[in-house]
């Protein structure tokens, strides 16, 4: 079908799925906590506008419930509670370097790639105007995995869980209209639970090793007393 | 026809960057001067005495009117008033980067040539921009491409205009890419400053210090030449509406007045954006071509993923 067809909101859907991919490419760059919070507050406010759109299109009235905990929760609660913790830890004007954003860049690219080559098989059995956005949600996980991997500190590594977390919801939204409420419900529990104990560990990690930089507790730590 | 398209370039060229400059006077509380003033600058070294120094080989001297000819050409293959020029058909995208990529060659050679110290800095700048920014034009550029399955431009204006308004992401990623290559390529404010003089931060400027005279009026014209192109690049391709699709003379009226409101918008934006925004660092500029580059990619993986297969 031609794009020129379908209607305002059909068109959006793809927009705003494509924006979401592109925050991810914002998330995987930022080198300041704050900058990346932010872009992760935008994400799930797109991902929101993403899920309304879906629902305008397809007429999944529960939909709208779900694309309401997902603003409430991914763009307002959880960047919140990271502002927060960010402030408390003193860490807002800490920068982490990136070893070379380029190369990182292009990682995130072929994992785009990747993702869609994996999905052509499914995408081809299924109609409709949401099945193209598997490969983007995909790719939205795989991009949060190497932001996982790939950044030092816990706060990073939290935000990449959480964006991966948003391909996920995005996958559910746009290949099979939502999930039960039920489950979403319980999901957006589990995140949230999720995110207070990140609190807590890196209140922990920031009272042991002072520092949240992952790579040292790699290093044993031994106590002067017990030295010979 | 063409060549009056390509007269209308010429034409324009100074114009526009006294438009620019007087909406940026305006916006910093001043009067400015009138938009017609580079053309009286250019008119004024014309008819100067042109002084070259003694170390300067022939190449120094032919450089000008190559950089001149070559971004002329270029201009005249861009659709501006019509599409389906003879001119437009000869030549696609490619070409025109070609043609763009040679005007820099023997701008940077001949900025070389004298052996001052700020011809070599300038030249090793604007090589490192451009070096940058070729990839990210050209991956914008075949995201649009791919749309409209031809690199030659009038075909890609054509089939925009048979689309109607559509809301693609590829061609918001697309659009974003080559803003940035634009602002990158034409040596406006966050990459260059084309209004200073001071040696540690300039780029185009430092290449053509050593010009005066006719030479330097066809090294400026060529720069205003440049911007126009690229503007009409992007008002071309992404709203394309008003162009003339024949030679009528009502037809080509409209379509100049809608390419002359245009350009004349988009300069407002860029003096505005000029005016909020401070020059970078030399060293954050690869920083921002990355981001257009990646903006290029992203518009292409966009087009094959969410749009091809619908």
């Amino acid at each position: 079908m031609l794009p020129s067809t379908l209607t305002f909101m059909q068109q959006l859907v793809p927009v705003l799925a494509a924006l979401v991919l592109f925050l991810s490419f914002v998330l995987l760059a930022q080198a300041r906590p704050l900058s990346a919070v932010h872009a992760f507050a935008w994400q799930g406010a797109l991902l929101a506008a993403v899920t309304v759109a879906v629902a305008a299109v397809s007429g999944h009235g529960h939909l709208y419930v779900s694309a309401f905990i997902t603003f409430a929760l991914k763009a307002v609660l959880i960047p919140w509670m990271l502002h927060r913790l960010i402030r408390r830890l003193a860490l807002d004007r800490s920068v982490e370097g990136v070893a070379s954003p380029a190369l990182l860049n292009m990682a995130a690219v072929a994992l785009v790639i990747f993702s869609y080559w994996l999905v052509l098989p499914i995408v081809q059995h299924e109609s409709g105007i949401t099945r193209n956005i598997v490969a983007i949600s995909l790719a939205v996980v795989l991009i949060g995995l190497l932001m996982m991997v790939f950044r030092q500190q816990a706060v990073s590594q939290v935000i990449g869980f959480m964006s991966m977390e948003n391909g996920l919801f995005l996958a559910a939204v746009s290949a099979t209209g939502g999930m039960p409420l039920v489950v979403e419900l319980g999901i957006a529990f589990d995140v949230l639970v999720a995110m207070v104990l990140f609190g807590v560990f890196f209140l922990e990690i920031q009272a042991s090793i002072d520092s949240l930089d992952v790579d040292r507790l790699n290093r044993l730590h031994e106590r002067e007393d017990e030295s010979p | 026809m063409a060549a009056l398209q390509g007269v209308l370039y010429l034409v324009l060229g100074p114009w526009l960057v006294g438009w620019v400059r007087l909406v940026k006077a305006r916006l910093a509380n001043r009067r400015g001067a009138p938009a017609h003033q580079p053309w009286r600058d250019l008119v004024r070294l014309f008819g100067k005495e042109a002084r070259v120094a003694h170390t300067a080989s022939p190449l120094f001297r032919i450089a000008p009117y190559v950089v001149f000819v070559a971004t002329a050409l270029a201009a005249a293959t861009v659709p501006l008033v019509a599409v389906e020029l003879p001119t437009a058909v000869i030549a696609d995208i490619i070409v025109l980067a070609g043609l763009l990529a040679l005007a820099r060659f023997f701008l940077a050679l001949a900025a070389m040539d004298v052996g001052t110290a700020f011809g070599g800095m300038g030249a090793s700048r604007e090589m490192m921009v451009s070096a940058l920014a070729e990839p990210a034009l050209l991956m914008g550029v075949f995201t649009v491409a791919m749309q409209a399955h031809s690199t030659n431009l009038s075909s890609v204006v054509s089939h925009q205009l048979e689309l109607g308004l559509v809301l693609k992401p590829s061609m918001l990623f697309a659009l974003t890419c080559l803003a940035l290559v634009a602002v990158a390529e034409t040596g406006r404010i966050p990459v260059d400053n084309p209004a200073t003089h001071l040696e540690l931060t300039m780029i185009h400027e430092a290449m053509v210090l050593e010009y005066s005279g006719r030479h330097l009026a066809l090294m400026e014209w060529a720069g205003q030449v440049k911007l126009v192109l690229y503007g009409v690049l992007l008002v071309d391709i992404f709203l394309p509406w008003g162009i003339a699709r024949s030679f009528e003379p009502a037809a080509l009226a409209i379509g100049l007045g809608a390419a002359v409101i245009k350009l004349a918008l988009l300069g407002v934006l860029l003096a505005v954006a000029e005016s909020v925004l401070a020059k970078m660092r030399l060293f954050r500029v690869p920083a921002l071509l990355n981001v257009a580059l990646l903006m290029g990619l992203i518009g292409l993986l966009s087009h094959v993923i969410l749009e091809a297969g619908a």
